[in-house]
């Protein structure tokens, strides 16, 4: 950890919670007035270094630390903008760099195969700015500036969401849908901050904690408690706020799918710890009661309802946008058991999730760049054409069932072993009645790909192995390979999310 | 009852424009008017927060150095004690508010964008007809 706090120089080191953030947003300006779309990746490329980088800074910084609190602009909090880093939002801020980071080095293949030279440019600067803006609502301390942050990277969103339209005109109403629910759920979360200002008299997320532990909850507040959960719910694809998720993932450019399924819903899943455990405290009452009645059991019901539906799907993104819903309902699971168990499960779910999704969705598309399959029953014989893609698939796909050897595993572990600990049998039968669920999407996937046979060319000839790009098989196989790493090395992952629970549990 | 309605007479518009915008947003099929409700939405929310900078008696939040300007010396000090005597309202929730209405602008902007690249692709922006267009591409590729 040492190592990681002295990666940077300390004049640079001081500053790296602004530059995480402002990096991207300056960068971005820059990639859009490149001529040449691999210009601008080389310039997203450097950035996601530099943010990944500083992202292992800040992780060391804490570490050794503490908490860090950056008084942006030199106005110190509450009246200023606060950055806030501590162990909650640091496994976030290393998620968005290190993931992000493979994404990108993943994007140029995908990206210029899918979307025309001409926007190549603008939309690496697009995704720029969704970048910061997710680093924003990750790192910030400041509850506007959370809103300010999470529409930055909608609104980005809903612009690469629908460059998909290249290959797919649906990308462009499933963007639209998008927009319409992500900007009620802004709002909603917007109204519920204004009441929470109205209530204590501050933005600043600690500060409104502090002035609320003393003054306690009324109407006003109990008025905000439920539009922020409604509205971050919207955005973290929250049961029965999800219907958003799978259109969009499911056209999406390839790239934007494995990067917005690996960070977008993490990060407000994020948000919504943040406000539900930080400034309201789990043990006031209507907070206590909302972890049974509501996050428990959508989280159930998202667990059931959206394993099912994504057995039926026909496409194949589209069936894993569904398993996102469930994985989801999973977090929501955990975080609804309002133990510090039950959170720290949560948050090792969200990075394993991270992993598998990530992989998975790079390996489709891979499938997609090679033979521009996207239909389940057009994976068939993939296992034969392009193995190394497949084995990453496979992997990441036993990851998402929960087989043991993959994070998969462990994370469902933790959660079973909090369920328990709190005496929910129902939610650990919920858990593997859910898995079972994911092994039948799961094998759907995987029968088309080994058992079956590669379709056969027009005079007859099996097709010929195409192996992907490098530069998409390598960070597949670093996201496949870390679904197995992850699961014989825990203790990296198991300790920051029991350090992110504590963070918010008050315990150490 | 009645006091109560009329001490919070602010809120009563801010509430029937709320929903006015979600139901326009639920009820019309047409996606430029599903875009209309979503600002009507929004706008509603731009009022809440300037209502709640309101402070009875409050003047408008810039200090007066009116008559005090002569004396330097006694111009903070005098200053200060004047702002401790005198109601301002609260100008942070209309400086909050200029950065939503930006964000509301953006929106808009990308919305009313996909719009006119949805009506380039389907030739229409009712939901239903878009619906169907979709729904017989997707049976037409399922078999």
């Amino acid at each position: 950890m040492d190592m990681l706090a002295s990666l940077l120089p300390a004049g640079v080191a001081v500053h790296a919670p602004a530059l995480i953030v402002v990096i991207p947003l300056i960068m971005a300006a820059l990639a859009a007035f490149m001529p040449k779309g691999v210009w601008a990746w080389g310039i997203t490329l450097v950035t996601a270094i530099a943010v990944a980088v500083l992202a292992l800074n800040i992780l060391g910084q804490v570490s050794t630390g503490g908490v860090i609190s950056y008084a942006m602009g030199g106005w110190a909090p509450p009246a200023g903008i606060e950055l806030r880093v501590d162990m909650l939002n640091v496994p976030l801020l290393l998620l968005v760099g290190i993931v992000g980071l493979l994404c990108v080095i993943y994007a140029l293949p995908s990206v210029a195969d899918e979307i025309a030279k001409k926007q190549q440019a603008l939309f690496y600067s697009a995704f720029l700015v969704c970048f910061a803006g997710l680093l924003g609502v990750t790192i910030t301390g400041d509850a506007f500036n959370v809103f300010v942050f999470l529409e930055i990277s909608s609104i980005s969103t809903y612009t690469i969401i629908a460059m998909g339209a290249g290959k797919d005109r649906r990308a462009l109403t499933a963007s639209y849908n998008y927009l319409v629910l992500g900007t009620i759920g802004a709002t909603f979360f917007v109204i519920g901050v204004g009441f929470l200002y109205m209530a204590t008299g501050t933005l600043n997320i600690a500060d409104m904690a502090l002035v609320l532990e003393e003054t306690g909850h009324n109407r006003v507040t109990q008025a905000a408690f439920a539009f922020i959960v409604v509205g971050l719910g919207l955005k973290a694809a929250m049961f029965p706020l999800h219907v958003w998720l799978p259109n969009a993932y499911a056209f999406a450019p390839n790239f934007v799918t494995a990067f917005l399924a690996s960070t977008a819903t993490k990060v407000a899943f994020y948000a919504l710890i943040r406000f539900v455990f930080s400034v309201f405290h789990p043990e006031v009452s209507f907070v206590a009661m909302s972890f049974t009645w509501l996050f428990a059991v959508v989280g159930v019901i998202a667990m059931m309802v959206a394993s099912v539906q994504a057995v039926f799907q026909t496409d194949a993104r589209r069936l894993l946008a569904y398993s996102s819903v469930a994985q989801v309902g999973y977090m929501m699971l955990g975080l609804g058991m309002g133990t510090a168990a039950g959170l720290s499960a949560s948050m090792l779910h969200l990075m394993n999730h991270a992993l598998m999704k990530g992989a998975l969705f790079m390996a489709l598309g891979a499938f997609a760049l090679n033979f521009g399959v996207r239909r389940v029953k057009d994976l068939a014989g993939l296992g034969q054409t392009m193995p190394a893609s497949s084995a990453a698939f496979t992997v990441a796909g036993l990851s998402l069932v929960g087989v043991p050897l993959t994070v998969g595993f462990t994370s469902k572990w933790y959660l079973v072993t909090a369920a328990l600990e709190r005496g929910w049998w129902w939610a650990v039968a919920a858990l593997m009645i859910s898995s079972l669920l994911a092994l039948a999407y799961v094998a759907r996937l995987l029968a088309a790909i080994w058992m079956e046979n590669p379709p056969a060319g027009r005079d007859g000839t099996p097709p010929a192995t195409r192996l992907a790009p490098w530069m998409v098989l390598a960070p597949m196989s670093v996201l496949a390979l870390a679904n197995i790493y992850f699961f014989f090395h825990a203790d990296p992952l198991v300790g920051l999310a029991r350090a992110a629970a504590n963070a918010v549990m008050g315990g150490n | 009852m009645l006091e109560v309605l009329v001490e919070r007479f602010n809120y009563i518009p801010i509430i029937i424009l709320m929903m006015t915008g979600l139901y326009v947003i639920i009820a019309t099929g047409n996606l430029v008017k599903r875009l209309v409700g979503l600002s009507l939405f929004q706008t509603s929310v731009f009022l809440l927060y300037i209502t709640i900078g309101k402070v009875f008696g409050g003047q408008p939040p810039i200090i007066s150095d009116a008559g005090h300007g002569e004396e330097a010396g006694h111009g903070a000090e005098t200053a200060a004690g004047h702002a401790a005597e005198v109601a301002y309202s609260n100008p942070l929730p209309h400086v909050l508010i200029l950065t939503a209405i930006v964000v509301g602008v953006a929106t808009l902007a990308v919305g009313l964008a996909l719009v006119v690249r949805i009506r380039e692709a389907y030739g229409t922006i009712e939901d239903d007809a878009l619906n169907t267009a979709d729904y017989s591409l997707e049976t037409g590729s399922v078999e």
